[in-house]
C-alpha cells in the first residue's frame, strides 16, 4: 500500500519537476530573441518550420476541403439545401478542423524535426560545446525555434483555410453545380469575424505556443543516446498530439460552451 | 545566394499568410469596412419571440435591412424588447411599420420581418413598434394544444 502510494507520489512529483524545468527553460527562451544579430537564425528556422510545411499542409487542405464538401453536398442536397455547402464547410474550418489539423500536421513535420535536431545537437555534445564558448543555447538554439514556430503555425492555418474553402469550391461549385454566388455570399452571411475567425486564430496561436513547446523540451531533455532520440521525437508526436485535441475540446467548451 | 533565396521564399511565405488572414477576414466572414456607425436602433415589444437569436436577420419584402442587437425581458408586462440596428444605407422606412417574428423555411432560423407601414415620418434611432403592431413567433406545442383544447370543448 504505503509502496503504491510513494510510486503515485514519485510520479507526481516527477511529472511537476519536468514541467518546473520545461516552464523555465521556455521563459528563459522566449526572452532570448529580441537581439538583432540573431535575426538570420530566425529567418532560417522559418524557412524549414514554415516554408517547407506548405507543401503538405496545402495538399491535406485541399482534399480535406474537398471531402467535406463533396459528403456535406450530397447529404444536404436531400434537403435542397446544398447552397449552404460553403458556409458549413467554412464553419467548420475556421472554428475546428483549420487550426486542430494544421497543428496536429505540423507537430508530425516540423515538431518532430525540431526535436530530432535538438537531441542529436545534445547526443553529440554540441550544445554543451556552446556553452563552453559561451554562448547560451537557449538562445541560440531554443529561442529561434520557439518564435519560428509561434509565427508559422498560425500562418499556415490561414492558408490552410484558404486553401481547404478553395478546394470545397471546386467540388461543389465547378464539380456538383451548387450555385456559386450562393457558395460565397451565404458564407459571408453566417461567418462572424469574432466569433468564428478570431476564435479560431486564438486557437492555434495556442497550439503554436504548446507544440513548438513540448518538441523543444523533448530535444533538449531527452537522454544522449541514439535510442534516446528516438523516443524523444515519437513523444514529441504522441503527446503534442493529444495536447492539441485535449485543449482543443477545452477551447471550444469555454469559447461556444454557452448555449442558451 | 542560397541566404538569399531561403529569405525571399520567408517573405514570401509571410505575405501568404497575411494575405490568406485578409481573405478570410473579407471574402469569408465579410467584414464590412465601410459600414462603421450609420445603423440607428428601433425596438420592438413581442409576447414571444421563441427561437429568436442575437444578430438574427431584420427584413422587409426578403431584403436584409440589418440584424437583431438584444433581446431583453420585460418583466413588468411579461413581453419580449428586440433591439434591432438598421443600416441608414438601405432607406428610410415609416415609422408605423409593423413587425412580425418568422421561420426561414421549415427547419430555418428565425428572423425579424417588418411590415411596410403607410406613414410619411420615417423610424428615426430610439423609435419603439409597440405591441399592438408586431406579432410574435408562432409555437407549434401552442397551436397544438389550442387546437386539442378546442376539439375537446
Amino acid at each position: 500500500m504505503i509502496r503504491y502510494l510513494r510510486l503515485l507520489g514519485q510520479s507526481a512529483l516527477g511529472f511537476l519537476e519536468s514541467l518546473g524545468r520545461a516552464s523555465m527553460m521556455w521563459g528563459l527562451a522566449i526572452w532570448g530573441l529580441p537581439k538583432r544579430g540573431d535575426f538570420s537564425i530566425l529567418v532560417k528556422q522559418i524557412y524549414h518550420i514554415g516554408v517547407l510545411s506548405l507543401v503538405i499542409i496545402g495538399l491535406s487542405a485541399f482534399s480535406i476541403g474537398a471531402v467535406i464538401a463533396l459528403q456535406f453536398y450530397t447529404q444536404l442536397f436531400r434537403f435542397g439545401a446544398q447552397d449552404t455547402v460553403g458556409l458549413g464547410l467554412a464553419l467548420v474550418l475556421l472554428r475546428e478542423l483549420g487550426p486542430v489539423v494544421t497543428a496536429l500536421l505540423f507537430a508530425g513535420r516540423a515538431g518532430s524535426a525540431i526535436t530530432a535536431e535538438i537531441s542529436l545537437m545534445k547526443t553529440t555534445d554540441q550544445l554543451a560545446a556552446m556553452e563552453m564558448m559561451g554562448i547560451d543555447p537557449l538562445q541560440r538554439v531554443v529561442a529561434p525555434r520557439l518564435w519560428a514556430g509561434l509565427l508559422c503555425l498560425p500562418m499556415l492555418t490561414a492558408v490552410f483555410n484558404v486553401v481547404a474553402i478553395w478546394g470545397g469550391s471546386i467540388v461543389a461549385v465547378d464539380w456538383l453545380g451548387a450555385d456559386r454566388e450562393s457558395y460565397w455570399a451565404l458564407m459571408k452571411d453566417g461567418v462572424l469575424l469574432w466569433d468564428d475567425l478570431v476564435l479560431g486564430m486564438t486557437k492555434s496561436v495556442v497550439f503554436a505556443i504548446v507544440v513548438t513547446w513540448i518538441a523543444v523540451f523533448q530535444g533538449y531533455n531527452s537522454e544522449p543516446t541514439a535510442e534516446g532520440i528516438g523516443l524523444a521525437t515519437t513523444r514529441t508526436v504522441v503527446v503534442s498530439s493529444v495536447a492539441v485535441l485535449a485543449l482543443d475540446f477545452l477551447m471550444t467548451l469555454v469559447m461556444y460552451g454557452d448555449f442558451q | 545566394m542560397r541566404i538569399r533565396m531561403i529569405e525571399i521564399t520567408v517573405g514570401a511565405f509571410m505575405l501568404a499568410g497575411i494575405l490568406a488572414l485578409a481573405f478570410l477576414a473579407i471574402r469569408v466572414s465579410g467584414v464590412n469596412l465601410d459600414r462603421s456607425d450609420d445603423v440607428y436602433r428601433v425596438t420592438a415589444v413581442f409576447d414571444d419571440v421563441a427561437g429568436l437569436r442575437v444578430r438574427a436577420k431584420v427584413s422587409m419584402s426578403g431584403v436584409t435591412l440589418g440584424r437583431v442587437s438584444a433581446i431583453e425581458i420585460d418583466t413588468e408586462f411579461g413581453e419580449a424588447l428586440v433591439t434591432m440596428e438598421l443600416n441608414s444605407s438601405a432607406g428610410e422606412i415609416s415609422n408605423d411599420a409593423g413587425a412580425q417574428i418568422l421561420t426561414e423555411g421549415i427547419l430555418g432560423a428565425r428572423y425579424v420581418g417588418l411590415v411596410p407601414g403607410g406613414s410619411d415620418e420615417p423610424f428615426v434611432d430610439g423609435d419603439v413598434i409597440d405591441s399592438s403592431n408586431t406579432q410574435g413567433a408562432l409555437v407549434i406545442e401552442k397551436l397544438v394544444g389550442d387546437l386539442v383544447t378546442r376539439l375537446g370543448a
